[in-house]
């Protein structure tokens, strides 16, 4: 909607600002607050101090954030794969074959993300799929949460991709794998970038799975808030959660930049 | 990638369906080597299709597709080895012009060394070769044009295929494009072009032959001069070029329209039988003559060299495209229209397009 007169432009302004800065913007700024705080008890926070991120860049928190990392690094680069790949090899299928993998690959969004936590945890308890216990099994059930994600998106990119982009390149005698490569794949980069973005800032904060399925030596970060706070450590905790938010967020914006150059037109 | 040396394509009764509907109905046609074939037909008549199916993007239900003594009909697009632009150009917009040019060769792993010299040549071809380091979303609609049908060159096919490739250009450009690729056409006089077209300009400047098509059909295929001069279907007359259509019944060496009786070719159209004669409005003179035409003027316009006149008569309104005159008639004059015998066609009924 375009508003031309000063009087419109300020009053949208405004209405902006009422509506996003206590719903979005707020909870944000008190956890950032809190983080610089030792107590709370009256309208501000009082006794500021950075000790809590000394805490929360050290030991554990370190290990946790680097967990989360790798976890979400981890996760997303197979769900890219694995997205894709069905994503291409449904475009390919009739249209019956398509609905049942969009279908497929939607169950994961529209379950709960704690029952696909629990039937991960439940099939991967026993030989000859044994990963309870292992890193693997955290890394797993992230992947299989976000693939829903990189599927739809990679999805939706190709059905606007124009067929006349590969149809020209076949016809100049093109095989279907070298049209996947040099064509289609570049031609869906931008797609492919976005969409690990949206895949690894899912895996950041993914904790209801997460905490039904870590073993002790693989805590991520968003667990590591919770036990903090659930702990009565709201202050480190607040921390800790600002590192999670700052470091998914540098990545988000690496990621984005990469995509600006990746995109055409 | 072309085998056989005398290359050019036969459609061997072509039908392609979608569905239950029938969009190319069992085509026959045979494009020679080295010429122009033009498919000339309405939207939806089923050009593209015809075209798509010698490059192998859609699969006929019948009929055999043959490039060169090539059946290609259950061969992947990929090697079939015809060099296509269609009206998108679909340039690809992450390579280079000089790597859209060179996309085929690489694909097709031509010697590496042998690829610049190709690729430059084509480019020299289309005159494009000052733009080699640009990305298409660079160039102008009929530059892009340009890369596409150079990007097509560059892999030497012995066919190829051209979708409506003006349509996305303005009418200035567009007669310097056909000028151009009438050009290229001399330089690469071994090449096969099917040339698919709604423009009837396009189709009679460009092409060798043209094959008219009509709701899934081939209506009539010939030199341009045969179909504009001696049509063989009323859609044919309608479709190229532009013709008065006049019912009239036949007699002996002469036709009857309302009360004139008017001297034409009666052979092959039997006497007693009504028929379909065909004059080019540009043939119509005003004034009394042989074959006169009486009746009254409906219409006067003015198109700078020309006046078209839109006269009833008996029933019928003919059209006449004469020289600019002085004094053009009134809305509603009595005037007289003849033309000579020699430039009318006769179509008998049972050659007209809708049977
Ligand atoms: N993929 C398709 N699915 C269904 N019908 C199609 C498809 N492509 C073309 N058609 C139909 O086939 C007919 C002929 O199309 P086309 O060959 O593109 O015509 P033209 O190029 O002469 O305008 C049209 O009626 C069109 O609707
Ligand atoms: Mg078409």
């Amino acid at each position: 909607m375009l508003v031309h007169s000063r009087k419109g432009k300020w009053t949208l302004w405004a209405l902006f600002l009422v509506l996003f800065v206590p719903l979005f913007a707020l909870p944000l700024l008190v956890i950032v607050a809190a983080s610089f705080a030792t107590n709370w008890s009256g309208a501000f926070p009082s006794g500021p101090t950075v000790e809590h991120y000394a805490a929360a860049t050290r030991g554990e928190s370190l290990e946790a954030l680097t967990t989360s990392l790798v976890t979400a690094l981890a996760a997303s680069l197979l769900a890219l794969l694995m997205g894709s790949w069905a994503a291409l090899a449904a475009h390919a299928l009739p249209k019956r074959g398509k609905r049942l993998l969009d279908t497929l690959f939607v169950l994961p969004v529209a379950v709960p993300s704690v029952v696909v936590g629990l039937a991960v945890l439940v099939a991967f308890s026993q030989p000859p799929f044994l990963l309870n216990g292992t890193r693997w099994i955290v890394i797993l059930a992230h992947t299989v949460l976000v693939t829903a994600f990189a599927y739809q998106s990679v999805s939706a990119a190709i059905v606007r991709l124009d067929p006349a982009y590969e149809q020209a390149a076949a016809s100049l005698g093109a095989k279907p794998s070298y049209v996947l490569w040099k064509v289609k794949l570049p031609l869906l980069l931008p797609s492919l970038n976005a969409a690990a973005g949206l895949c690894f800032a899912l895996s950041m904060g993914e904790l209801s799975a997460t905490m039904m399925l870590y073993p002790p030596d693989w805590m991520p970060l968003p667990v590591r808030i919770f036990t903090a706070t659930d702990r009565g450590s709201l202050f480190t905790g607040s921390a800790v959660a600002v590192v999670l938010m700052g470091a998914t967020l540098l990545v988000l914006l690496a990621v984005s930049r990469i995509r600006t150059r990746a995109s055409y037109r | 990638m072309s085998g056989g040396s005398d290359i050019g394509i036969r459609f061997d009764g072509v039908s392609v369906a979608y569905g239950a509907n029938t969009v190319l109905d069992s085509l026959d046609l045979t494009v020679e080597r080295g010429e122009v074939m033009a498919l000339l037909g309405p939207s939806g008549s089923g050009k593209t299709t015809a075209l798509r199916a010698v490059a192998g993007f859609v699969q006929p239900v019948r009929g055999r597709v043959l490039i060169g003594d090539r059946d290609v009909t259950d061969l992947p697009p990929h090697r079939r080895g015809v060099g296509m632009v269609v009206q998108s150009y679909a340039l690809f917009p992450h390579l280079r012009v000089e790597d859209n040019v060179a996309f085929g060769l690489k694909a097709q792993k031509a010697d590496k060394a042998g690829i610049p010299a190709r690729v430059a040549e084509a480019l020299e071809m289309t005159g494009m070769a000052g733009y080699a380091k640009r990305y298409p979303r660079e160039l102008s609609g009929g530059q892009q044009q340009r890369v596409a049908i150079a990007r097509a060159l560059a892999i030497r096919p012995g066919v190829l295929l051209l979708d409506e490739p003006l349509s996305a250009l303005d009418a200035q450009l567009r007669s310097g494009m056909l000028a151009e690729l009438a050009r290229l056409h001399r330089e690469l006089p071994e090449v096969s072009i099917l040339y698919v077209t709604h423009d009837q300009v396009e189709a009679l400047t460009l092409a060798d032959r043209i094959a008219v098509m009509d709701q899934a059909r081939l209506q009539d295929c010939g030199t341009p001069q045969e179909l504009y001069r001696s049509p063989r279907t009323e859609f044919t007359a309608s479709f190229v070029g532009n013709a008065n259509l006049l019912p009239v019944r036949v007699g002996d060496g002469q036709v009857r329209l309302g009360d004139a009786e008017l001297t034409v070719d009666t052979a092959g159209v039997a006497a007693g039988t009504t028929a379909t004669l065909c004059v080019r409005p540009h043939l119509v003179g005003l004034g009394e003559g042989v074959n006169a035409l009486r009746g009254t003027v409906a219409e006067v316009q003015w198109r700078g060299a020309t006046h078209r006149l839109y006269v009833d008569v008996a029933g019928q309104r003919v059209k006449a495209d004469v020289r600019e005159l002085r004094v053009p008639p009134a809305l509603g004059e009595r005037v007289a229209l003849h033309f000579a015998p020699e430039d009318a066609v006769l179509l008998s009924a049972g050659v007209s397009a809708d049977e």
